[in-house]
């Protein structure tokens, strides 16, 4: 177990990051999925994580949504610790209570998209507002309704997901996430699981999202050109740790690495 | 013997109070049953090792040992431990502790058949876990676990003669002191064998539809 009391309470200063990840280390028994991750990425922010399979990038996503713990350093959001709670004046592993609290800035979008089957595309999107947020049914109806608009997704806001295409079910599940208005947006491979020709109709909801609203967002993606395109920077992931990160146009035209070089060729021959 | 309609007129009424008596039994042990099903389930998903050991024991136990003894022990031996209970509260409690045991099963099928994701989505919009429970994960273990939960509630329904061994006054227990009042016991147990076939086959159709309405009405086609 390492000394927690190396880590600061909270980050201060003129440069505060929305995200670090400070030392971070995550293991199933003896494999290691990510070790000695440091990573921060910055308000407004869009960074995309890329690499081959096993490489640890999902996983830099779930720890951020406080679904999987960490084993080793701290993950902090906006300047406070995610994964671990002050306490007598060190940090120690965050408990429940805490992590519920922390983990309010924070939105997913899933693969599998894991809209609720059994609400409408309009109930989705208005529980958490209304169980976790209290808002009333009304001011949620009409956050929905708005979001629905944005993701064009309106006029299907009565269906249930069983209904709607896989395009459409990720639209209203990108809806449901920025209901709770988070900080911070996380894409887990959100077009891996679609249909190449819906794949745009997602794709340009993240696009506008980029462009029109001032959130932080991390992606995991295959989408190379839409990663290039949209993306601050990009993290080349391999073996557990960031091989290399660049901006997009540096990363793609000029890698430094030869793993890099070697992934991002073998990912242009399989287009 | 041949069968006597003026008899079978005659014993009627007394048969009809008693069938009245059987599905109170059925009901007061189902509803038992399935609120403590549900806990059982609950308690052997939580965090707390020693809870979840305990009550997977419990369940085995129940589930391991037959009703008509677990009925015997609440009703002769409570009282020896001064827990004197009349039959109806003893049989209740029985037969509501052990088919709470299958019940527990069959639930836990059903909230296990809710896929992880489902979990997370819930994390991911920060809903407590008593609100995943009760808004997003039970609501969708219903479906799958009705044909289940059908089966059993025919089950403690053809279960309740048990309770005339501790003279609960359920049909079979009328039944009987009809045949050994008049010595004639052809058309009382015909008629309890009527009385059963019929609202068992009639809860299976009423399951059934039940089924197919809960899953359109949750959307799950």
């Amino acid at each position: 177990m390492q000394d927690l009391s190396s880590y600061p309470l909270e980050l201060t200063g003129p440069d505060v990051p929305m995200v670090r990840f400070m030392n971070v280390r995550k293991t199933y028994g003896d494999f290691v999925v990510l070790d000695d991750l440091n990573l921060d990425v910055a308000a407004g922010e869009m960074v995309t994580v890329i690499g081959p399979s096993g490489s640890g990038k999902t996983t830099v996503l779930r720890m951020l949504m406080t679904l999987e713990t960490i084993n080793g350093g701290v993950i902090y959001v906006d300047g406070k610790p995610l994964t671990h709670m002050p306490k007598n004046g060190v940090l120690v592993p965050a408990d429940a209570k805490y992590l519920r609290k922390a983990r309010s800035s924070i939105g997913m979008c899933f693969q599998h998209f894991n809209l609720f089957p059994h609400m409408t595309a309009l109930e989705n999107c208005m529980e958490g507002p209304v169980q976790v947020l209290g808002l009333s049914k009304k001011e949620a109806r009409e956050r929905a309704e708005e979001l629905l608009s944005m993701v064009g997704m309106i006029e299907k806001k009565d269906q249930h997901p069983a209904r709607l295409s896989g395009g459409q079910q990720q639209r209203v599940a990108i809806a449901r996430a920025l209901a709770m208005r988070p900080k911070v947006m996380l894409f887990d491979e959100v077009t891996s699981a679609l249909d190449p020709e819906v794949i745009g109709e997602v794709t340009n909801v993240i696009k506008d999202l980029v462009t029109k609203h001032n959130l932080t967002m991390l992606m995991v993606t295959h989408q190379m050109g839409f990663a290039r395109d949209i993306s601050d920077r990009i993290c080349f992931f391999f073996g557990g740790k960031i091989e290399e990160q660049n901006t997009p146009e540096e990363l793609f035209t000029n890698p430094q690495k030869e793993r890099t070089q070697q992934f991002l060729s073998a990912v242009k021959a399989a287009d | 013997m041949q069968w006597d309609w003026q008899f079978t007129v005659e014993i009627l009424p007394r048969m009809l109070w008693a069938t009245v008596n059987t599905l109170m039994a059925a009901g007061i042990g189902y509803a038992i049953a399935a609120v403590l099903g549900l806990i059982f389930a609950m308690a052997q998903r939580t965090r707390f090792r020693s809870l979840t050991v305990t009550v997977r024991e419990v369940v085995e136990f129940l589930r391991s040992t037959p009703l008509v003894l677990q009925i015997f022990f609440v009703y002769y031996v409570g009282p020896e431990y001064g827990v004197s209970l009349s039959p109806w509260v003893a049989g209740m409690i029985a037969i509501g502790l052990h088919y709470a045991a299958y019940l527990s099963e069959v639930y836990r099928g059903g909230i296990e058949s809710v896929s992880k994701g489902q979990w997370e989505a819930c994390t991911a919009i920060n809903l407590s876990p008593a609100q995943a429970y009760r808004r997003i994960i039970l609501p969708q273990a219903l479906p799958p676990s009705v044909a289940g939960m059908g089966n059993y509630l025919i089950s403690i329904f053809k279960d309740t003669p048990m309770l005339s061994v501790i003279g609960v006054a359920e049909l079979m227990q009328a039944a009987n002191a009809i045949g050994g009042q008049n010595y004639r016991y052809l058309e009382p147990y015909t008629i309890v064998g009527l009385v059963f076939l019929i609202i068992s086959l009639f809860s299976a159709a009423l399951i059934r539809s039940f089924e197919n309405w809960i899953r359109r009405k949750l959307g799950m086609y």
